[in-house]
């Protein structure tokens, strides 16, 4: 294993940070997927160094913790965009032309499912079922919904993010909080 | 209640006088389930209590406000109720706030233009009851969904709640638990509806300790929000079933797995852990007994098939998830290798009504074999979606028509989906098939955990086929050849097929890959992942071969097969096709034919959605 080698790259705020996740778990391989998701949820991603202190961690070989990070579509590699735009392509939304919403938003932000935006403002994912089919198409931009979305609307709702600064003040956000 | 096409009909007075006892008082019921969360519920709940406090000083009631989980009818959203009265507004906005309070509560009248109207008669309907959404349904899973407020244990314990728990612990063995369990003929609502009272006494059956229960809440089939709308509408439920499981079979840990993207319901279940520890339902000597058991949370990473349940557990492990060969049960040897019962969401909230009303009682509703109810997420072409309860062996009939309100738009109802990515499409010759485990399995196709989608003329069976495969091609984690290889064959072919490529043969060929899938894969998701493509072509052969041998999408859905045209004999130059192409491809004056000009055409079929006159045909 190159552990030492990957030692030498490690940023000093990353190493603090997950250090600090860490502690909060027992050394336990039950928790990888948690400590997991809680780096990403600090960094957008899981950078190489996170990894390696979970290996050290749990003492667990490194590639066990790298397969859990490729495996579990929640946590990424590469960052990701500051605000995620998730569009449903679940059956509903599907059926409700989710694929529409791609195609806009793509002329809208020049970017398509799995990319992220040049100055890192947004990324877009398509995914599964979001449990609202009710209200299809939606989307979820950070944790907020939007459903029964048209092409017109999308470009109302991203011209909220648009300026970049904070959240958007619909209450449903606040309500997921 | 008789007559609510009156504007002014007064509450019942007997509430309205002394109103000292909670239940005496009125209460307003704001829907904050996912799809009115959506559209601002939050807000109208805010609001409401503003008002009512300003109104308040001179006003005898005081509603309370709850917000609930999901009321249903979701696309009728933002939804609310005033109880006991019992009325029920639709699509309620912040502009109708004013009025709610001050012509509704403070003098008791109804607001016509909130009410719900009837597709029968016409005329506006007051209660949930009267509404022909919600009359033929059942509610035993959603019982206290969207009537309750999730976050607060005491609404719960006043409905009844923990009331089983007391009456297992306090007067009843593990075994009489599960004989009770086991007469209810309850079946796993998870999908492969497995007998549970025959899981938990195998369960208990073994020795070793310690041992375990799980909830699966992964609900990963696309479509489906049934789970969701339990766990964020009645956490408790789920609970108290667990904690009534782990006292029959001997648990005294348990694991709720909540998917990735439910963040509120990780939180409200989260919330109503801690109550329960707090009052004694969790941790040790539950209700003074010499039973311990206390519950954690595990929230999922994204992974379809961590929903089977040996990946499930593998993934509670801190492992990946991928499921493992069943030679051995999991009631045998599941999580960390000791015995484990792995349940449902909706499976768990089922329990404490069986030990309360016994299993005699649960098993009249429904089947001889499908015992008790189901919810579905009613969604797709429909008009009215949203989440139903209903008694299995209705028809699908009565589901997409009468509770359904029919076809979106008054177009023509091809197929309805069941069961997910392993299930299929039932067409419109099986209309009057009983809703149960076994019909739907005959059919082709399965009960999965309830997701049920109408597909109207505009849908394409053999985009819905390749939809599925390709969704099931992202999911499968490859550990076994069968699924990996036959799965993206499969896709291939598909989008072959869709994009014109296709050849009579392949239709054998796609038979022929499903066959081997079903026999040799590992687990579910390999197994099953042929459904939706036999059933296609068991039932819409016609349409395959309409891609295949004359390169046309009937549907006109796939992009490279089709092509749209205006009638002109029906089209009376409205404009509204014009007024919603994207790329200006249809010209034509006011009141003048339209004509699409084919090089700019997109297809993307929204002037097929606009033309109110169906001018617009596909070729
Ligand atoms: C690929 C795949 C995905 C599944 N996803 C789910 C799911 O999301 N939720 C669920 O309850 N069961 C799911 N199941 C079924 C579970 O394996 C298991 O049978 C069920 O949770 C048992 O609970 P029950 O007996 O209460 O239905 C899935 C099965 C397979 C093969
Ligand atoms: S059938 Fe598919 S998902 Fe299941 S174990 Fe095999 S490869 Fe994995
Ligand atoms: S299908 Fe779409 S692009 Fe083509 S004419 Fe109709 S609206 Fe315009
Ligand atoms: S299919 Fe999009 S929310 Fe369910
Ligand atoms: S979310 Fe409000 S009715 Fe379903």
């Amino acid at each position: 294993m190159t552990l030492s080698s990957g030692m030498q790259h490690r940023s000093p705020d990353r190493v603090a940070v997950t250090g600090r996740i860490l502690e909060g778990y027992p050394k336990e391989q039950r928790y990888t997927l948690a400590m997991l998701q809680d780096i990403q949820k600090e960094f957008q991603f899981i950078p190489r160094e996170s990894m390696e202190l979970i290996a050290d961690y749990l003492e667990l070989p490194l590639s066990k913790i790298y397969s859990l990070a490729t495996f579990y579509k929640a946590l990424s590699l590469r960052p990701k965009g500051k605000h995620v735009i998730k569009i449903c392509d679940g059956t509903a939304c599907h059926i409700r032309s989710s694929q529409m919403l791609a195609n806009e938003l793509y002329t809208l932000l020049k970017i398509r499912p799995g990319e992220t935006t040049e100055d890192g403002q947004f990324s877009i994912e398509m995914v599964n079922c979001l449990g609202a089919c009710a209200i299809a198409p939606v989307i979820v931009i950070d944790e907020t919904f939007y459903g029964k979305v048209t092409p017109a609307k999308l470009q109302e709702i991203i011209a909220q993010y648009g300026d970049a600064f904070g959240q958007s003040d619909r209450s449903g956000g606040v309500a997921h909080e | 209640m008789s007559n609510p096409n009156q504007a002014d009909i007064r509450m019942r007075e007997a509430h309205l006088s002394e109103g000292t006892l909670r239940r005496d008082c009125r209460t307003v019921l704001v829907c904050c389930g996912p799809g009115c969360l959506a559209n601002d519920s939050p807000a109208i709940a805010k609001a409401l209590r503003s008002k009512i406090d300003e109104a308040g000083l001179d006003v005898k009631v005081h509603p309370l406000i709850k917000e609930t989980g999901c009321q249903g009818l979701c696309e009728k959203g933002p939804m609310i109720r005033i109880v006991p009265d019992d009325i029920a507004y639709y699509k309620v906005s912040l502009n109708d706030v004013e009025a709610i309070v001050e012509k509704t509560l403070r003098s008791g009248e109804v607001i016509p233009k909130l009410l719900h109207i009837s597709a029968k008669t016409g005329k506006p309907v007051l209660t949930l009851r009267e509404n022909e959404f919600y009359t033929p349904q059942v509610k035993i899973a959603l019982r206290h969904v969207g009537e309750i407020d999730p976050h607060q244990i005491d609404d719960y314990i006043d409905h009844g709640g923990y009331g089983a728990l007391e009456k297992t612990v306090k007067e009843m063995t593990p075994d009489v638990v599960i004989e009770e369990v086991h007469r209810s003929g309850l079946r796993g609502r998870g999908g492969a509806g497995f007998p549970t009272g025959r899981k938990w006494k195998q369960c208990a059956s073994y020795e070793n300790s310690p041992k375990y229960v799980v909830c699966n809440g992964d609900e990963g089939d696309p479509g489906a929000f049934m789970d969701r709308s339990i766990m964020e509408g009645d956490p408790h439920s789920v609970i108290e079933g667990m904690i009534i499981g782990a006292y029959a079979v001997g648990a005294n840990e348990g694991f709720i797995y909540i998917r990735d993207e439910y963040a509120l319901a990780v939180e409200t279940i989260r919330k109503a852990i801690e109550q329960a520890r707090e009052r004694g339902y969790l941790g040790r000597n539950i209700l003074g007994s010499s039973f311990s058991f206390d519950l954690s949370i595990v929230r999922g990473g994204g992974a379809f098939v961590c929903g089977e349940s040996t990946a499930l557990m593998a993934s509670i492990e801190g492992k990946v998830g991928e499921p493992r060969a069943k030679y051995i049960r999991s009631v045998e040897k599941g999580l960390w290798g000791q015995p484990t019962v792995l349940n449902n969401v909706e499976t768990w909230a089922n329990i404490p009504v069986i030990l309360t009303q016994g299993g005699d009682q649960f098993r009249q509703i429904g089947t001889e074999k499908s015992t008790g109810t189901k919810v579905f997420s009613l969604v797709g072409k429909v008009k009215n979606t949203g989440l139903v309860e209903v008694p299995m062996g209705i028809r699908l009939r009565e589901l997409i028509f009468d509770i359904g309100g029919g076809i979106l738009g008054g177009r023509k109802f091809k197929a309805v989906q069941t069961g997910g990515p392993s299930g299929g499409c039932i067409p419109e010759e099986l209309l009057d098939l009983p809703v149960d485990f076994d019909s739907l399995t005959e059919a082709g196709s399965m009960m999965g955990s309830g997701g049920m989608i109408v597909m109207d003329d505009r849908t394409c069976m053999v985009d819905v086929a390749r939809y599925y495969v390709q969704f099931l091609a992202d999911e499968s984690c490859g550990k076994c050849v069968p699924c990996r290889e036959g799965i993206r064959r499969m896709a291939e072919i598909l989008e072959d097929i869709c994009e014109g490529r296709g050849q009579e043969s392949d239709l054998d060929l796609l038979l022929n890959i499903g066959e081997t899938m079903a026999e040799a894969a590992l687990c579910g998701l390999g197994k099953s992942a042929p459904n939706p493509v036999s059933t296609t072509i068991r039932y819409f052969r016609e349409e395959y071969l309409a891609h295949i041998q004359e390169r046309r999408c009937p549907a006109g859905v796939c992009r490279e097969l089709t092509t749209f045209e205006i009638d002109g004999a029906l089209c009376n130059g409205c404009g509204l096709c014009r007024r919603d192409c994207p790329t200006d491809a249809i010209t034509g004056s006011t009141k003048q034919r339209h004509v699409i000009d084919q090089e700019k055409c997109i297809r993307c079929g929204n002037c097929v959605d606009s033309c109110k006159r169906n001018a617009v045909k596909v070729r």
